[in-house]
């Protein structure tokens, strides 16, 4: 249950990078979650709407892009994506498979902001 | 109202894994072999630490530990009887440590300086889960998981299972009263984790410990094994 610390992190982030965006409001937060991070998302679902209360992302929504897991099969000479993480062996030819190219992402991809116009300000 | 989309591309641990960046080029420039032990709370990390400390120590070796727990520092006083250094790190009610409190404690733990260490263990906070996240700078993240706990956890916690180096099948003097299977164990362990090295271990009949320490000392000397 570190999800608080990760929305945490993730809240810390976004207001950091709103600095040149003064006013700006944030509608979406896109985060990209590999399946071997542990990460559930309804649990940063639910500390999303805790951590964000008071801040610049109150009211956002919360998109989680899941990842799945990518290996290298050096057999087939190709990434090959697994179905699960209950065997890392690859899919087509059946080989164990040590090289991982995909699934342990934890980043903020992108946000959706909204800016005061100038002739408001 | 205007709308726009801002392209961030930003690790969310990104503060935590420069941090670790920072203590694995220190450990390196030191010379000090630094290992993170991962596992369930009760597999037997504090009791397999124990010998592996005892042992390093009548061998001449500089090694000395750092303990995580939550509440407690019951660990570090049974790890303390070796001799090592030892300092614990009580998180508070959180269920890992990270790269920030290892570089904390490291600052303020007197007496210890990492050029005049041969071999750091962490022992991380029990739990199989979140510490996978934190890197801590280590050379080497070690699983152990008990004979008593099933052989399918490693399916259970892949994640865990998948981002370590090297695995310690603990207490296997209890294997046979336990009915563990081991070709299950070692099969599932492979399944996650495909060729990784697996020591099999028991603090009470010594099993494994060779192996172990040799394992060590030929990946500090830098040969691999």
């Amino acid at each position: 249950m570190h999800e608080l610390s990760i929305v945490s992190s993730v809240v810390e982030t976004v207001i950091e990078s709103l600095a040149v965006y003064p006013g700006a409001r944030v509608k979406e937060v896109r985060l990209r979650v590999g399946v071997l991070t542990s990460v559930v998302r309804e649990s940063l679902e639910f500390c999303y709407g805790i951590a964000t209360e008071g801040t610049p992302l109150e009211g956002s929504i919360l998109v989680v892009n899941e990842l799945p897991v990518v290996m290298h099969c050096v057999p087939c000479g190709a990434d090959v994506t697994l179905e699960g993480v209950q065997s890392f062996r690859c899919p087509k030819c059946g080989e164990p498979c040590s090289d991982l190219r995909q699934g342990r992402e934890l980043e903020i991809e992108a946000i959706e902001i909204e800016e005061v116009d100038e002739v408001n300000k | 109202m205007t709308t726009r989309i801002v392209e961030l591309r930003r690790g969310i641990l990104k503060k935590n894994d420069e941090l670790a960046a920072g203590l694995r080029e220190r450990y390196t420039a030191a010379g000090v072999l630094v290992l993170n032990l991962v596992s369930s709370p009760g597999t037997g990390k504090t009791a397999f630490l124990e010998l592996t400390l005892k042992e390093f120590k009548s061998r001449g070796a500089r090694v000395a530990a750092l303990v995580g727990d939550l509440e407690t520092d019951n660990d570090a006083r049974r790890l303390a009887a070796s001799g090592a250094p030892v300092r614990q790190i009580n998180t508070h009610g959180i269920c890992h440590l990270d790269a920030e409190m290892i570089g904390k404690h490291l600052k303020e733990w007197e007496g210890v300086k990492l050029d005049q260490l041969d071999y750091l263990f962490i022992e991380n906070v029990g739990n199989l889960v979140c510490p996978s996240s934190y890197d801590l700078g280590e050379a080497i993240r070690v699983v152990l998981l008990s004979v008593t706990e099933g052989e399918d956890k490693p399916l259970k916690y892949p994640t865990m299972f998948n981002s370590a180096d090297a695995a310690v099948i603990t207490k296997m003097d209890l294997a046979i009263p336990c009915g563990f299977d081991r070709w299950a164990a070692l099969k599932n362990i492979n399944e996650i984790r495909p060729g990784i090295r697996i020591f099999e271990t028991s603090v009470k009949t010594g099993a494994g410990l060779e192996e172990w320490l040799g394992y060590l000392e030929a990946l500090r000397a830098g040969r691999g094994a």
